[in-house]
This record gives C-alpha cells, structure tokens and sequence, in this order.
C-alpha cells in the first residue's frame, strides 16, 4: 500500500506519537511521518483536530483519527491480518484498557509533573506517586503476562504499547532526578520486561534517546520559567 | 452456564447509569446493588482496589471498572442484539473520540457549574454550553449520535440529562433556549426504555445535590 495513504501528525518527544508509531510498526504499514514544529501548529493539524489541535493524527485516506488510544484500536482493527495488538479476550481487553486508562489519567500526570514541580517536597511527593503507581503496574504486569515477557503474552500488545511509550521519559526523570524508578529490587518484573519492550523490533527505532530527551526537557522547563511573571 | 451479572452503582452517578442503560438494551438480566459512598461495602473495595469508585460490572465474579470500558465490554460480550458500537472501524473511532469528548469536557464543567461559585461558575458554564453546541454539531440531523438507533455516544451521553435540573438551576440558564436541538435528541433517548428505566427523576438528583451543595458548605 502506498505510504501517502496513510501520515501521521506528531513529533518525535511525544509518548503519545510513540504508541502510533509502534502499533504501524507491528502491522508493517507504511507511513508518511509529518512532524510538527515545536510552538507552532500546521493547518493541517488544525485541519485534522478542530477539537483539540493536538497530535497525534492519523491520516487515512485522507481521514482523520485522533487521540493516540483511539488511533491503536483503529489500526489494530483495520490491519486485522497483522499480529493482533488487543487481546482476543473480552474481558483481557477490557482489563487491558482499564490499565491503560490508569496509566493515562494518574500515573503519566504524577511523572510529567516532577519537571514542573514547585519546590523539593512537591517533586518528592511526586516522585513517590509514580513509584507507588509502578507497584500497582508491577502486580499488573505479573498477572497480564503470566510468566510471558509481555502484558501482552509473548509479543507486545495495547497495554504493552500504552505503558511503554514512556519509558524513554521515565528514563529521563531517572537521570535528571538521580533517581531509579523501575527497579530490579522493587519492580523486577517491569524491569525486565522494559528491557525486552525497548529492544523489540518494532520499538527500538522510534524510540527516542534518553539524553535527547533530558536536554528536550530542560529547553521546556527554561520556557516554563520564562513564561511565569517575576514578582 | 447461566450468566451471574452485578452492578456496583450509585443512583444518581451518569457513570453508572451508562451501564445500567447498556445492560437494559441487551436485555441483561442484573443485580443492582447501590453504594453508600461514605460507607463503602467490602465488596467495592476488593472489586475496585485501585480507585475504589462506583459503577463496578461484575460477572461472573470478575470485576470490570471504568464506564466507557464496561459498555464496550457488554457491548462485546452480548454481541447478539442492539449493538452500541459501530461494524465499520472509522465510524466506531469516530464514536470513542465523542465519547472521551463527553468524559474530558462535559463531566468537568457540569461539575464546576454545582461545586463552585461566582468567576470561576461562571466560566464552567460558558463552557459547558460551549460543549452542547459542539456535541449538537456532532448530532447534525440525526435521530441519535448512533444515527437511526441508539449507539455509544447516547448512552456515554444521555445521563448528564438527569443533572440538567441541577446545572440549570445553579448555572442560571435553560437549556431549551440555549439548545433545542441537544433537549429535543435527549427527549427522543428517554422515549427509548432502557433509557426511561436507568435515569433518575430530575427533582430527585436536584435535591440529592442541593442537600450535597450544603454538606459542602456551597449555599
């Protein structure tokens, strides 16, 4: 199939992106990759996410799917002769995307808001909500795989993808917070298998480097700081 | 095997209904089981560990927790008749993308509309009727977000119809004059009975909350 058929509107710093890029990558589907400039929105994103102007946006055959859970279940649906991403079960689906809604309304916010934090007790308190948060994924982990490298059995799938993509951030917050978030003491499990996750075949790729990310980091951070008013 | 299917629920949570009107559409034969959220029951909290909120869908003994995620399971489960979601891939991401719309924005300033007060009220309201103008651009001229039946969308929807009492009556304003066509859709789902059955009575959830707005110290 021709690569214009499908785009994708993201960014390479974006988990978020990460998950489509990952979920294309697993049905081997061909795609036009058009980044957008960090500060500025493309007409076509504004286009193609009236609603939110956000990224990620799948484009295919010129229509348009936003939001980047959505999006997987789409291409998981579409390129149905690909290994399968959500579980074949109902209620492993069901489980699946209850974590995944776990991981996108508490835990990321608890991760992404250590770089913003006001003050050393607000970053720590944080930094306990996201170790706290791994427990839970930890037992998560323990009972989706079922001794299986991945949530997902024995290849990635949807909770794999949804939790994954932000590794490279949380290797990030490790680095800039002298911190070790996934543990082999304390997470083996999610230790390993992050391992196995960022050096399967189709993530090793797209996922950004660590470092690239720290220095991403600190450019937001000195625009956050410049954008708040002095007294 | 006959199907063992319990709802863990609060009456007047929109969450909850949703749930209650998927199993009525399917024909779902249930045990409904209402939560005193001050007190909760032993089973929630072993149901629900991580968030310990209602509704909880259990069957079979296992736990299914998150609305949007039980509808689709009974939607996937009970696949034999009155499906909510969509057979075409795009047309079914079409109806998830409305229903987060509805979960991300509605639910947010219909909350801010009765738990707050003065500037900070009054931009929920703005919003939220910003919100009804969106979803009524979505409707267009169909009968229902699900076109000719009732789909995802109206069931994730429709509840937020029984707090209308309440955001009005706080917000300052009417619907109706604001916007006929979402009343004139809600009016078309609660001819539907599986919707009529799940909804409470409007002056009841307005007294719950008006007795809950003075628990809070907000009147």
């Amino acid at each position: 199939m021709a690569s214009n058929n499908v785009k994708l509107l993201g960014a390479w710093a974006s988990p978020f992106v990460l998950r489509v890029r990952i979920a294309l990558n697993i049905k081997s589907v061909n795609y036009e990759f058009l980044q957008e400039t960090f500060g500025s929105k493309s007409q076509l994103l504004l286009q193609s996410n009236p609603v939110y102007k956000k990224i990620p946006v799948l484009i295919h055959a010129d229509k348009p799917i936003s939001e980047s859970s959505i999006i997987v279940h789409y291409i998981d649906e579409v390129w149905a002769s690909g290994p399968s991403i959500l579980p074949s079960d109902p209620y492993h689906r069901a489980t699946a995307r209850f974590w995944a809604t776990y991981i996108d309304d508490k835990w990321f916010p608890s991760l992404s808001g250590i770089a913003r934090a006001q003050g050393e007790e607000a970053r720590k308190a944080l930094i306990q909500q996201v170790e706290e948060g791994l427990e839970l994924l930890e037992d998560a982990f323990g009972k989706c795989s079922k001794g299986k490298a991945f949530f997902g059995g024995e290849s990635i799938g949807f909770l794999d993808i949804a939790f994954g993509c932000f590794l490279g951030w949380l290797r990030a917050a490790e680095a800039m917070n002298g911190v070790k978030l996934i543990h082999e003491a304390k997470t083996p499990g999610l230790a390993k298998w992050a391992e196995k996750f960022t050096a399967d075949g189709a993530v090793k790729e797209v996922l950004p480097e660590t470092q690239r990310l720290v220095e991403f980091s600190k450019v937001l951070q000195a625009k956050m700081r410049d954008s708040i008013p002095k007294p | 095997m006959a199907d063992e299917v319990v709802l863990l629920d609060f009456w007047p949570s929109p969450f909850g209904m949703r749930v209650r009107i998927a199993l009525a559409e399917k024909g779902i034969k249930y045990e409904y089981k209402d939560e005193d959220l001050r007190n909760k029951s032993p089973l929630l909290l072993q149901m629900n560990p991580v968030h310990k909120k209602i509704p909880v869908l259990i069957h079979n003994g296992k736990p299914i927790c998150e609305s949007l995620i039980a509808v689709q399971y009974i939607d996937e489960i009970w696949n034999d008749k009155a499906p909510l979601l969509p057979s075409d891939a795009y047309q079914r991401a079409h109806a998830r993308f409305w229903a987060d719309y509805v979960d991300k924005k509605l639910y947010d300033y219909g909350r801010k509309i009765w738990t707050t007060k003065g500037e900070e009220q009054e931009a929920a309201k703005k919003e939220f009727l910003d919100c009804l103008k969106v979803l009524e651009g979505e409707l267009g001229d169909k009968l229902y977000f699900g076109g000719d039946n009732l789909g995802f969308v109206d069931v994730v929807l429709i509840p937020f119809y029984s707090w209308f009492s309440v955001y009005e009556a706080l917000g300052n304003f009417s619907t109706e004059a604001e916007s006929p066509k979402f009343i004139a859709w809600a009016k078309r789902c609660l001819e539907i009975e599986s919707v009529a059955k799940s909804l409470p009575d409007q002056h009841k959830v307005h007294d719950f909350v008006m007795l809950m707005r003075k628990k809070f110290g907000l009147d």
